[in-house]
């Protein structure tokens, strides 16, 4: 593992085997943040969808994560930005089934089951950045 | 991009996944498993995912899609070593993996294949004996 880092750390997603190595960033904040093994596999697992998503749907971009707290609590947050197309219907892509490309439809609902916290900002031509946070229980 | 080496045992192709996947090796062995099964004639492939830490929506696609093709070439598909978090996960994702044949582990995976292959045979030499056996 890596030492403990305490600021974030961002990682580019240009490639398909930058995924990869968001999942092993993710997995090393979620050890570190001492995730149970089961959250930290449903984040990381949630992490690889939407790294995938920034890279096939966005156009690219880069994944930003970071140990965070509310003062009750540890967790880790995990965001992707991009500066692709965005996405023009919310609702259609938040729903199981429906996909753009040739996926399965489930990277971003499935995504948002697997997490505590999710958020979607999106523009039309501007881009979009997903942000999921998984707190210790 | 690394590649995932298939192992023939008999009539068996053991695959086993010690790698983080990333989509062209799950690509690539798609394709590898298709050649090799036809080239082999094998009755039967294992993918053991016992190392496999996360299994995303385009892993667990990997699974249905190799049943689908051993299926056009006479072969029965097991995924055996399934770890538990991974198994929650999916099913919280979404994905059942339902038509993909799972055995808890190598040993109860191969025997999963030898019975379906005897059966198969069977078939082959009493037809109509199929319905008892089974």
């Amino acid at each position: 593992m890596p030492p403990r880092s305490e600021g974030p750390e961002e990682v580019p997603i240009s490639a398909d085997d930058d995924v990869v190595r968001v999942r092993q960033l993710v997995r090393t904040y979620a050890q570190q943040t001492k995730l149970s093994l089961v959250d930290q596999t449903k984040l990381v697992t949630a992490a690889s969808e939407l790294a995938r998503n920034t890279l096939i749907y966005g156009g690219g971009g880069f994944a930003r994560v970071e140990e965070v707290s509310d003062g009750r609590r540890a967790g880790v947050r995990a965001s992707f930005h991009d500066e692709g197309p965005g996405i023009p219907d919310l609702t259609l892509a938040l729903a199981d089934g429906w996909s753009s490309g040739s996926g399965l439809g489930l990277g971003l609902s499935g995504a948002r089951r697997l997490v505590d916290q999710f958020d979607l900002d999106t523009e039309v031509g501007r881009g979009t950045v997903v942000t999921v946070v998984k707190w210790k229980r | 991009m690394e590649r995932v080496p298939i192992l023939k045992i008999g009539g068996v192709l053991l695959v086993s996944i010690q790698i983080d996947l990333q989509d062209q090796s799950v690509l690539a062995l798609q394709e590898d498993l298709a050649e090799k099964i036809s080239a082999t004639g094998a009755h039967g492939v294992v993918i053991d995912i016992s190392a496999v830490e996360i299994v995303d929506s385009f892993i667990g696609r990997m699974f249905a899609t190799i049943a689908s093709i051993s299926r056009l070439f006479d072969a029965d598909t097991v995924v055996v070593g399934m770890r538990p978090a991974v198994a929650i996960t999916l099913v919280e994702l979404g994905l059942t993996l339902g038509g993909v044949r799972t055995a808890l582990d190598l040993e109860r995976g191969m025997k999963i294949l030898g019975q379906l292959g005897r059966q198969r045979r069977g078939v082959l030499a009493h037809p109509g004996e199929f319905a008892r056996d089974a």
